[in-house]
């Protein structure tokens, strides 16, 4: 999913207060913006939200490198649409973040500077267009896993946000599809392409959704906050259930020789990630870790002068107004 | 870094004859770029046909404290409602 790993932080909050504020979560009663909350929720919730912000704004980038190469017209307009999309969702987010008394600009130096994360999987390339199917397919299906249950998230606004990230992400998934399956049916070569990209990214995309974190302290406290809605290991399963049919319809293989369908569990087994990667991925050492966060900050400085010059006109214009 | 273009609300109409409604905000020097934002990120697939865009601190907002004082009087004058009055079959609809 698109925030990894979040710690919860504790509250030294009033316990009568505390109280009440759990017995309204579990009455499903919105927390809005000037509610009382504990400060640990609000501070894990800027937390979990702001990476889910940075992890929609950074995932343009290995999508973006593919529009102008995209093999028609329809392709690329279709692809540019999405990542249009992707730019809405950071929005979408950032603004949620922001109710809770934190700056757009204060995220966006902490993701430029390193301090907070995004998505470990848009630390790897996208090597070909088979890719841009794969990452649409397994990496737009992989969020929704996660995004669909946080529409019912105790926070309005982050739910909110979500309800609009979900009506538009069933779109990214199906344009993936689209193109694995024209990939799938193409020539031999084509095919191999969905297969070696289908390769790359299924392990990746299980990363996503974190390690097993059932005994975490953490992922207790978050659910009982209802900002995390699932174990990491029950979506990952649901994920995989979900892609194997899709996967078997194409003609392509998942490269887990251990996956079988478990008649007891009414699942599949499947093998897990090789978790050392991850978290080598988190430290900072993927293969596009460098790349990405050169790319934003060079996208923010680059971008100063049209900000600054935007903002001297409309106070220039506003004195104007105001002089009159 | 250098000033953050201030944060505005914005309101849509989603179809003729409906009121305007809150869907969300955005950062914009100015009420023009606002409105041209909004249509770039709230109107991508027909959602509107009006926009309105408020700067986030020119609004005024009651406070969840006041929730009691303000919103339970109301909650007693039932008769405030058509369904608190018995009116005779034969009198027919009303
Ligand atoms: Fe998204
Ligand atoms: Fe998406």
């Amino acid at each position: 999913m698109y925030a990894q790993m979040i710690k919860s932080e504790a509250s030294t909050d009033d316990p009568e207060k505390l109280k009440e504020f759990q017995a309204k979560i579990d009455a499903n009663i919105k927390v809005e913006p000037r509610d009382w909350m504990p400060e640990g929720y609000r501070k894990t919730l800027i937390r979990q939200i702001g990476q889910h912000a940075h992890s929609e704004i950074v995932g343009q980038l290995p999508e973006g490198n593919w529009i102008t190469r995209a093999p028609t017209l329809e392709r690329k307009m279709i692809l540019l649409a999405k990542v249009q999309d992707e730019a809405g969702h950071g929005l979408y987010l950032y603004a949620a973040a922001e109710t809770l008394g934190v700056s757009r600009d204060d995220l966006t130096e902490q993701l430029l500077n390193g301090k907070m994360k995004y998505s470990s999987i848009f630390n790897y390339p996208t090597l070909n267009w088979a890719d841009i199917g794969a990452v649409g397919w397994l990496v737009d299906g992989a969020a929704i896993m996660n995004q669909v249950p946080l529409q019912r998230t105790s926070y309005g606004p982050y739910s909110r946000a979500m309800i609009r990230v979900c009506k538009e992400e069933s779109f990214h998934q199906r344009q993936g599809y689209d193109i694995m399956m024209k990939m799938a049916q193409g020539t031999d070569a084509q095919k191999k392409m969905a297969q070696d990209a289908l390769n790359r990214l299924w392990y990746p995309s299980l990363m996503m959704f974190g390690p097993s974190d059932a005994e975490s302290v953490h992922s207790t406290q978050n659910m009982a906050w209802k900002i995390k809605m699932n174990t990491n290991d029950e979506l990952r399963q649901k994920f995989v259930d979900q892609t194997v049919p899709q996967a078997k319809y194409l003609g392509l293989t998942i490269p887990d020789e251990h996956l079988t369908w478990n008649e007891e569990k009414g699942g599949h087994d499947y093998s897990d990630p090789d978790w050392s990667e991850f978290f080598d991925v988190l430290k900072g050492n993927g293969p596009c870790n460098v790349d990405r966060l050169e790319a934003r900050n060079k996208a923010w400085d680059d971008g100063a002068w049209v900000r600054d010059g935007l903002m001297a006109h409309a106070e220039k214009k506003k004195a104007q107004v105001a002089a009159e | 870094m250098s000033k953050e273009w201030p944060l505005w609300e914005i309101f849509i109409r989603g179809q003729h004859g409906l009121s305007h409604r809150h869907v969300g905000s955005l950062h914009a020097p100015d009420a023009e770029m606002a409105i041209k934002n909004a249509r770039d990120v709230y109107t991508r697939r027909n959602e509107g046909v009006s926009i309105w865009v408020v700067e986030a601190n020119n609004i005024s907002a009651s406070s969840p404290s006041e929730k009691g004082p303000l919103y339970e009087p109301s909650e007693s004058k039932i008769y405030r409602h058509p369904t608190f009055f018995d009116i005779p079959d034969e009198v027919g609809h009303m």
